[in-house]
């Protein structure tokens, strides 16, 4: 309600300044009659000091506002690839803010030092090819060397992953992310299907591959510190896009289009926290495509470990399959023999909900 | 083209006794449809008006979530009912709605229909010296087709489901599959039925616009001798034509698959416990389709205000716009390299990178010539003699406007640079610089330099100088700040921030607070606007027939500017549209229908030469007389 009268206090503030200024302007015009000839009014120097005021404040305000907000900016990337792009927006910043400030500084200035007066009269000045060549050709240098910095980059981060990439699949779906690892004996991934999608298997893990016997399925995603780390990305129901913010990954999650998407984490969960000096700190993934109602909460933590801790993770981790017996008479049978070396002796009971249902 | 011509020729045998027009169109014919091009621009324009108020206050509702996440918004349960869910909180589907429908209405409806409709309509026959439109009734069906798509999308805000709430692109499967969102349902079909009928009314304009500038020009005026407005409603015409029939290719192949069972764009879904039969389809298709229209509709809302300010700044400078061929250049390069930069919205999607990578490069050449369009606007300004009217002023802010979100371009189209910073407020902050701010300062600039052409009566300047500050203040207020969240790695259409974790949210809580006081300030501004341009068209200051002393043609019809715009002959055209303050001229502007024989005193040595043509000139008139007899 305290908002809503804000509103209409500001709404009849605005109304009453208008209404004082139309009546200024009207005794304005009876103390003085206008020159008919021109469209020049009393307020002309007025509206030309404005535009001296909105570059003045306007310098300030962005200054401070800036280096204000600089401290909240996402910290220093923590993925190789993520330095060097970090590295090159600041550059390609500084080099836009400069044309930024340098254009808008002439505009304004020309604004206010050109404003009428009676006694001048404009330059006739339609054109100048030389100064036309000059202001084509520097962008188009500087446009240059931007886009070629910027497709090296782009070059290597696309490139193909390198072989002993840690391979883990993202499935996105309405709302969450479903994490399922390569496994501890092969580093392959199964096939999924998702025709074999049911409420246990909620990825759709193929079990007629007999790479997809050990892989299994978390909550949380964990990373390697220093080893590259490929994503197999993929969506069930419609677009979502995963976005690990602070190693500066984004890629779309397709339904019917796997993506990928390879990075190398290089600062560990634990030594972010001490850098930031924030022991709460955890890395995230989002999603960054509108897929619904729970788009904005779409979100896992994420956990960079030192390669030992990470192996160690990895042990304790146990097969899918293991976890639910019951898959095996999915797998055919000459592979059946393979498949059961990962059910153990004393079946578990078959609630695995805790590990691959939804968040 | 026969209705047309029947008014034409009435035109043309009454020309002498016009004050006893026997054939008065009745209220109906004159007002509602009209296929006099002034009246369907004033249409388009009262409509682009009213859509623009529509679509700000769904984003100020929006921006009262961003701002203040806490707020209760109960007192809008009167309004929004159901939307507001038992917390009193906004609905989150709503939310996505409001998102949606805004993007929507700003684009197609506001900054398509209301400005190139608005200015194309009502320039290029009095600016070319033509009696109206090349077909007058294609005009008034494409105005009829833009209120009836503009009554269906207006009927969609009124569903128990909602309207559309997939963001304005409207991205399947989450727009295909109705099990998906509620939005995606009776709302989504709508939406295509809406922008299907808009599509349509689009061509039928763009048409129009073509072939009236192509074969419609009086006599004496060639190519280079339009002003800058025409080239620009010309290219934008024709970027229109071939990009808006591939967005209802887009439209009806998800039209299919929503309600027919095809497969186009969907492939291996899951949802809802239930796998569905479709396979093979891409979604990607649908968005490479989507932004092969998407990315040329930027300069399709762009182009417009870049031609009618580089007429109003030159007007107001009292100088010729530096650098004329080159302007026409650069418009006819960004509309050539419009149409091949489409996939730089698409650098994250799982495209081929190297794919990604021509883009990027196609994508940079783009800033060039628009580096050079900026370059040259500064410089007519420079050693100008500027009156600020409220049209000069907002022409001004479009090209501040224009640089300030252009440079960020740069960044976003380097596609190494847009993995980080695709879909989030950075984008957000980019386009509505650019885009929506640059193209709304010119529509604004527009009203303001051709009302007094429009209703015979002049707006309030004064209240013009408050609105113009406050929304130029404003609009920077809103959109510079977003930079900041969005370099700070805030996705764009999150209901709420609470999942970036890490106190980011946190952070921003003030400056989110202030973008969403400052749209409201802003918008509230707008009122301004409003009741003047209202007011105006009533009680304003009545206008002479050239109060800017400007050069163009459509300053040489009467002040109320009747059915065929001309009492008498159209007069020919001699000259450039830009003789302002020209040397040894007696007057600081030069009518682009006064010979080079009339003024000996101010010609350069080769404008002496063209006298010799003026006769040839001269003798197209019975020509271009039969052109509107037969």
């Amino acid at each position: 309600m305290n908002y809503l009268i804000g509103l209409l206090s500001i709404v009849f503030f605005i109304l009453a300044i208008s209404v004082i200024a139309k009546s200024m302007k009207l005794n304005k015009n009876l103390a003085q009659g206008e020159d008919e000839s021109t469209a020049v009014d009393s307020s002309n120097d007025t509206n030309a000091y404005g535009m001296l005021i909105f570059w003045l404040l306007g310098t300030v305000a962005g200054v401070w506002s800036f280096l204000k907000c600089l401290p909240d900016f996402l910290p220093e990337a923590a993925s190789n690839h993520g330095l060097s792009t970090d590295k090159m927006f600041w550059t390609s910043m500084a080099v836009v803010t400069l044309a930024f400030f340098v254009t808008n500084t002439l505009l304004l200035f020309f604004a206010f030092q050109y404003r009428y007066k009676k006694d001048r009269k404009a330059t006739f000045y339609p054109v100048n090819h030389k100064l036309e060549l000059i202001w084509t050709v520097i962008p188009a240098i500087v446009m240059a060397i931007l886009v070629f910095t910027g497709w090296r980059t782009w070059r290597d981060i696309t490139s193909q992953a390198p072989s002993d990439a840690v391979v883990i699949e993202i499935t996105g779906h309405q709302f969450g992310w479903y994490v399922r690892y390569a496994g501890n004996d092969d580093n392959q991934l199964g096939h999924y299907n998702y025709k074999m999608i049911d409420e246990t298997n909620s990825i759709g893990i193929d079990y007629t591959d007999k790479n997809s016997f050990d892989d299994f399925t978390a909550t949380e995603l964990h990373l390697p510190k220093g080893k590259p780390v490929l994503l197999k990305i993929h969506a069930q129901d419609v677009l979502h896009s995963v976005y690990l913010p602070y190693h500066r990954v984004k890629m779309d999650a397709v339904p019917g289009m796997p993506t990928k998407f390879w990075f190398t984490p290089n600062v560990s969960t634990d030594e972010m926290r001490a850098k930031l000096n924030n022991k709460d700190f955890n890395f995230k993934l989002n999603c960054t495509e509108i897929c619904g109602r729970g788009h904005f909460g779409m979100a896992i933590t994420v956990f960079v470990d030192e390669p030992a801790d990470y192996k160690k993770w990895c042990a304790e981790q146990k097969p899918f399959l293991a976890m639910n017996p019951s898959y095996l008479e999915k797998v055919p049978a000459n592979l059946k023999a393979k498949a059961s070396k990962y059910i153990p002796a004393e079946p578990i009971a078959t609630d695995s909900t805790a590990t691959a249902a939804a968040l | 083209m026969s209705t047309a011509t029947t008014h034409a020729e009435e035109v043309h045998a009454h020309a002498h006794d016009h004050e006893h027009e026997h054939h008065e169109p009745n209220f109906i014919q004159k007002y509602i449809f009209s296929e006099d091009h002034k009246t369907i621009a004033k249409q388009y324009l009262i409509m682009g008006i009213l859509w623009a108020f529509v679509g700000g206050s769904l984003s100020i509702i929006f921006r009262l979530q961003l701002g203040f996440p806490e707020m209760q918004l109960e007192w809008l349960r009167p309004i929004l009912g159901e939307w507001i869910d038992e917390s009193g909180k906004l609905d989150k589907e709503f939310y996505l709605a409001l998102v949606t429908m805004h993007g929507t209405i700003m684009v197609f409806f506001v900054l398509t229909a209301g400005l190139s409709g608005t200015f194309s309509n009502f320039l290029i026959p009095l600016q070319i010296g033509a009696r109206d439109m090349a077909s007058g009734f294609i005009n008034m069906l494409s105005f009829w087709f833009f209120f009836l798509s503009s009554a269906v999308m207006f009927s969609s805000l009124f569903l128990e489901t909602g309207p559309a709430s997939g963001g304005w692109v409207i991205y399947p499967p989450l727009s295909a599959l109705p099990q998906a969102m509620p939005g995606s349902g009776l709302g989504m079909t709508l939406w295509l039925t809406s922008m299907a009928l808009f599509i349509v009314s689009s061509l039928m304009g763009g048409i129009n616009y073509i072939c009236t500038i192509i074969n419609l020009r009086t006599r004496g005026m060639t190519f280079t001798k339009m002003p800058l407005t025409i080239w620009s409603f010309f290219f934008t015409a024709i970027l229109g034509l071939l990009s808006f029939p591939v967005l209802l290719s887009a439209a009806l192949l998800l039209i299919f698959d929503r309600s027919f069972g095809t497969s186009f764009y969907l492939s291996e879904i899951y949802i809802q416990g239930q796998a569905l039969p479709n396979m093979g389809g891409s979604p990607i298709l649908y968005q490479h389709l989507f932004w092969f229209l998407g990315h040329p509709e930027v300069y399709i809302v762009l182009l417009p205000a870049l031609g009618m300010t580089s007429e109003i700044i030159a007007t107001n400078a009292r100088k010729p716009i530096f650098g004329y061929r080159a302007m026409i250049g650069s418009m006819m390069g960004i509309t050539l390299l419009a149409f091949i930069v489409w996939a730089h919205h698409m650098f994250v999607t799982g495209m081929n990178p190297f794919l990604g990578s021509v883009f990027m490069f196609l994508t940079l050449i783009i800033a060039v010539p628009s580096a050079v369009k900026a370059f040259n606007y500064i410089t007519t300004l420079w050693k100008g003699n500027l009156i600020f009217t409220p049209a000069m002023l907002f022409s001004i802010g479009l090209v501040s406007l224009f640089i300030s979100g252009g440079v960020t371009g740069i960044i976003l189209g380097n596609s190494a640079l847009d993995i980080n910073l695709h879909d989030t407020y950075f984008v957000v902050a980019h386009f509505h610089l650019v885009m929506g701010s640059a193209s709304f300062f010119g529509l604004m600039a527009g009203v303001y330099h051709w009302f007094p052409k429009m209703f015979g009566r002049m707006m309030n300047k004064t209240l013009g100088y408050i609105h113009f500050w406050a929304t130029f203040v404003g609009v920077y207020c809103v959109f510079f700040p977003m930079h900041y969240t969005g370099i700070a790695g805030f996705p764009r259409r999150y209901y709420s921030f609470t999942a970036l974790g890490n106190g980011r949210m946190e952070a921003f809580t003030d400056l989110n607070a202030f973008i969403s006081i400052a749209a409201i300030l802003t918008f509230s501004a707008q009122a301004i606007f409003f009741f003047n341009f209202f007011y105006s068209i009533f009680k304003g200051k009545k206008a002479s027939q050239n109060p800017w002393n400007s050069t163009t043609l459509e300053w040489t019809t009467p002040v109320e500017v009747g059915h065929g715009n001309w009492p008498g002959e159209i007069p020919a055209v001699y000259r450039w549209p830009y003789d302002y303050s020209k040397p040894g001229a007696e007057s600081d502007f030069i009518p682009q229908n006064v010979p080079y024989s009339a003024t000996p005193e101010s010609n350069l040595p080769e404008e002496n030469e063209e006298i010799a043509n003026e006769k040839a000139i001269e003798s197209l008139l019975a020509a271009q007389n039969e052109s509107y007899n037969r």
